[in-house]
């Protein structure tokens, strides 16, 4: 039994994957109807996950998987407890919503397959990056997430907003991606868990080390970019440039809540000090009240949504940084009442789009009648995210304000950031929802009407859900709350609050929350035009700073180019040239493992012959007035050299050195008789002597590196191996052809891929087609190209 | 260069280093010679031939682009390599085989055609450098 559902959760991790795979082919066949089978994948998964509910809800989690790399202690390894579980559960439940949605928004849309395919490729990552148990599958699929994010907001991709827009939410979150690798290989390293449940049984291992902060920071880093916290928080009202199913999704349901799942699951082991408690607040305080300022400034439906998403972030975030218990509670009801409202909310806000043609809240008015489904959804919605009973908001604002509503300057300051953020969401909320139903009709650019029942499947059943969820309280309470916030909490809390209010401290701060609202809604129109005046004032924001510092990157990174690769052959060789002299020089100086003078060597008269012979080529090439007489010169000296090696019993070496020198002749003169061969030599002595000394240095180097080489006592234990194994296990008596085939085969077998790919990029060098000035230029190139290759 | 004599005697001087290459290709395991070796010889024939007949003449003889013989050769040498697989041993480790073939014992090996692929990259990467510096010399 065990091992079937672990099979399956296996293949359910695999499945959205697979279906993304299928899903243009499923398209072709029935168009936008594909939806209806598509939108099988995330329900089966829900259900799937479903079943885990009970063993978890008696306080139990769930893990399997599969070994992988065992050497490296990299399993392919699941954890599901209430945290994991309720993100799993949001992620397919609302995905299967988004795939019908998304099937009746694109409809006869040209690449309607594609979207399918990206969508559920991005619910293939998020499901793996809320259930990893490794932290390397957490990084894999925290990155996927990015990457998909990035295809998804740039599906419009002739549209350059939507490039931009793509461009900026894969730079900051995947800049924030290797912040997070980084901090997760300083938490492996302090605590030595590869595993997210090792971790969280490692106690206080963490926060007792010094590498608590730096630790922390760099988890940080990561969570807040992905969560879009300020000053990052630019990204996610660009991102709306995407179809609006990707922005219910992505950006308001899951991928940005990938931030603050990180933040509630390191909770138990890295929350609670000081750091936390103040790092986490303040970012998310700040970001609940800058969120909402400018939430208010917006006309566009999507721009206030994801205004309001930011906002509601960063109350995540604070909440989850006050860490108490019912801060976490709050936190934990808080994450799952977002979701449904502003899913739903995002939705509605695409359909009244689709329908009437626009999606300015001063261009719409009057369609309650033309769309009273979508109207009701709407209004269920707003009401929860104003936090009125019956709906799942309420709850989770009665518990923010029982969490928050205690004495301090410190509790006080946060409450009224809570107050002032809950207030104005609660207007922008509900400006959402009435301002295009509500008063005159209003002439839109397309003949509103109801949109079909794909599209409007979506929110009402996420609003529907917002208050069933409430009204059974007791119920969701048991199978989704309380263990949730028990894994995030890092100890069994139970979540108690229903939708009766009591009358107390946070019942009267939430009716000064509604009575902000209200009059926020009333005044929108004014704070709109004081907000704009006051952003026109400041005149920066990081979204101007995003381009400047890409701006100042490019130029960077240009002048950098510009100096290192400057174009010119002879720079090039000649650095090449010194840095090789260096490299012999210095440690022979450093260690000082000079070569101690030789013996004058007693060789017979015929190695004196052919030694001589290759001086005399060696000085041919010096003294050659013309380029192919310094050819056929250096081929003489290699021939010398190869006789050498004749001589000195190296019949390989010797046959190799042979037809190399012979080939490298035949290439370099080819490429020569390309070039004039007049003898002129233009470089003036000043370069002369550089280019004289530098080869001087490099031929004494090797000459010295090359002496001290044989005065170290030869270590034969490589040459006896080989000399003893060669034929017993090879089968060959040639020594040097069984190293290279055999003994050292990859090696080889790597060396003739480069040996290939540099004949392919000499290829190419030699077909450019340069361009009349440059032509001098190229065919120094393809010479040197053909020195260094030969 | 183009002389009569040497246009002649060319191809036969080019076909001889071949049949030479592939010897010392082949004996490679034993004696001294192998995959690197005999694919030079081969390259300078090439070579020769091309500068006494031309470019064009080359190509004719070679038939597929050198640039793909290089590519076949590294491919037969990875699969020599991946054999191993069927056999539950490491990637490129050896492996033997002696058919008896009209009473001749034969050793085969998948090291051979290791080497043989060796033997190929070089050819093919060097000629088609070669080829393609003679042919920008003509145009």
């Amino acid at each position: 039994m065990a091992d079937a559902s672990q099979s399956l959760t296996f293949l359910v991790l695999f499945l959205p994957f697979l279906a993304a795979a299928v899903a243009p082919f499923l398209t072709r066949l029935f168009q936008h109807n594909a939806a209806w089978l598509l939108a099988l994948v995330p329900a089966f998964i829900f259900v799937h996950f479903c079943g885990y509910l009970p063993a978890v809800a008696d306080g139990a989690a769930v893990q399997g998987g599969y070994s992988w790399i065992p050497a490296f202690d990299a399993n392919f390894s699941w954890y599901l407890d209430g945290l994991s579980l309720t993100f799993a559960l949001l992620i397919s439940g609302i995905g299967t919503l988004i795939v019908l949605y998304s099937g009746g928004y694109l409809k006869d849309h040209p690449h309607q397959g594609r979207f399918f395919s990206f969508i559920l490729m991005f619910m293939g990552a998020m499901q793996g990056l809320v259930v990893s148990d490794s932290f390397l599958m957490l990084f894999v699929f925290w990155e996927l997430t990015s990457i998909t994010s990035f295809l998804l907001i740039g599906f419009d991709h002739a549209r350059e907003a939507s490039r931009r827009a793509a461009l900026q939410a894969l730079v900051v979150t995947g800049g924030g991606g290797l912040a997070l690798l980084a901090g997760l290989v300083l938490i492996w390293h302090v605590t030595g868990a590869t595993e997210l449940s090792q971790l969280l049984a490692s106690q206080d291992v963490l926060r007792a080390s010094p590498f608590y902060l730096g630790a922390l920071l760099l988890v940080l880093g990561g969570a807040f970019t992905k969560s879009a916290q300020f000053p990052f928080h630019f990204w996610l009202p660009n991102a709306m440039e995407a179809p609006t199913p990707v922005s219910a999704y992505l950006h308001s349901a899951t991928m940005v809540k990938a931030g603050v799942y990180l933040v509630m699951r390191l909770n138990p082991v890295m929350g609670g000090t000081t750091a936390w408690e103040t790092i986490l607040p303040v970012f998310g305080g700040t970001t609940l009240i800058v969120g909402t300022l400018l939430a208010v400034r917006k006309t566009d439906l999507k721009q206030m949504l994801a205004y309001t998403t930011v906002a509601s972030l960063g109350l995540l975030v604070m909440l989850t940084g006050f860490g108490s218990d019912k801060a976490v509670e709050a936190a934990v009801l808080y994450l799952v009442a977002h979701s449904m409202f502003k899913g739903a909310l995002f939705m509605v806000a695409g359909l009244i789009d689709h329908e009437s043609g626009s999606r300015d809240i001063t261009e719409l008015g009057g369609l309650r009648r033309a769309m009273p489904i979508t109207f009701v959804a709407a209004l269920l919605s707003a009401a929860s995210m104003g936090g009125i009973t019956p709906f799942f908001g309420f709850l989770a604002k009665e518990e923010i304000y029982a969490a928050l509503g205690f004495a301090g300057t410190w509790n006080s300051i946060f409450t009224i950031v809570a107050i002032v953020g809950n207030g104005l969401m609660f207007a922008i909320g509900f400006a959402v929802a009435l301002i295009p139903f509500i008063g005159e009709k209003v002439e839109t650019p397309k003949h509103a009407h109801e949109g079909p029942v794909l599209l409007w499947l979506g929110p009402a059943v996420l609003s529907l859900t917002a208050l069933v969820a409430a009204l059974a309280s007791s119920l969701s309470h048991h199978y989704v709350s309380s263990p949730m916030a028990s894994a995030v909490a890092g100890s069994e809390v139970h979540v108690h609050i229903g939708v009766v209010p009591h009358l107390g401290l946070p019942f009267t701060l939430s009716l000064v929350t509604i009575a902000v609202g209200v009059g926020a809604y009333l005044f929108l129109a004014r704070g709109r035009a004081a907000m704009a005046r006051f952003l026109e004032a400041i005149g920066w924001g990081p979204d101007r700073g995003f381009d400047q510092a890409m701006r100042s990157l490019v130029r960077v990174s240009g002048g950098v180019t510009r100096v290192v690769q400057c174009g010119r052959m002879e720079v090039y060789m000649t650095v090449t040239f010194i840095a090789l002299a260096a490299a012999i020089f210095a440690p022979m100086a450093i260690y000082g493992e000079w070569p101690s003078r030789p013996t004058f060597p007693v060789l017979p008269f015929y190695e004196w012959a052919v030694f001589a012979i290759a001086v005399i080529g060696l000085g041919a090439v010096v003294y050659a007035q013309d380029r192919l007489t310094a050819i056929v010169s250096l081929g003489i000296q290699g021939f010398a050299v190869a006789l050498l090696f004749m001589l000195l019993g190296a019949p390989d070496l010797s046959f190799t050195q042979f037809m190399v020198e012979t080939l490298s002749v035949v290439i370099l003169a080819l490429a020569m008789t390309r070039l004039r061969l007049t003898p002129s030599d233009h470089r003036p002595t000043g370069e002369m002597l550089l280019d004289a000394s530098v080869a001087g240095a490099c031929g004494l180097g090797l000459t010295l590196l090359l002496l001290r080489v044989i005065q170290v006592p030869f270590d034969s234990t490589l040459s006896d191996f080989f000399d003893e194994y060669a034929y017993v296990i090879a089968h060959g008596r040639n020594i040097v052809n069984v190293i290279i085939v055999d003994f050292r085969g990859l090696d080889t077998l790597g060396e003739i891929a480069v040996v290939m790919v540099a004949g392919l990029a000499i290829l190419a060098l030699i077909r450019i087609k340069a361009p009349k000035q440059a032509v001098a230029k190229t065919k120094k190139a393809e010479m040197h190209a053909e020195t260094v290759e030969g | 260069m183009r002389t009569v004599i040497f246009r002649t005697a060319a191809p036969y001087l080019a076909s001889l280093m071949v049949l030479f290459s592939i010897f010392v290709l082949l004996r490679g395991h034993n004696e001294p010679g192998g995959g690197f070796i005999g694919g030079l010889i081969a390259a300078s024939a090439i070579a020769i031939y091309g500068i006494a007949c031309g470019v064009a003449s080359v190509r004719r003889a070679l038939y597929f682009h050198p640039m793909a013989i290089s590519g076949f050769g590294l491919l037969l040498a990875a699969l020599s390599g991946v054999l191993s697989v069927f056999f539950g041993v490491p990637f490129l480790t050896g492996l033997w085989a002696t058919p008896h073939l009209f009473g001749v014992e034969l050793d085969l090996s998948t090291v051979m055609f290791f080497d043989i692929g060796v033997y190929f990259v070089v050819v093919g990467a060097i000629t088609s450098i070669g080829l393609a510096l003679e042919e920008r010399e003509r145009g």
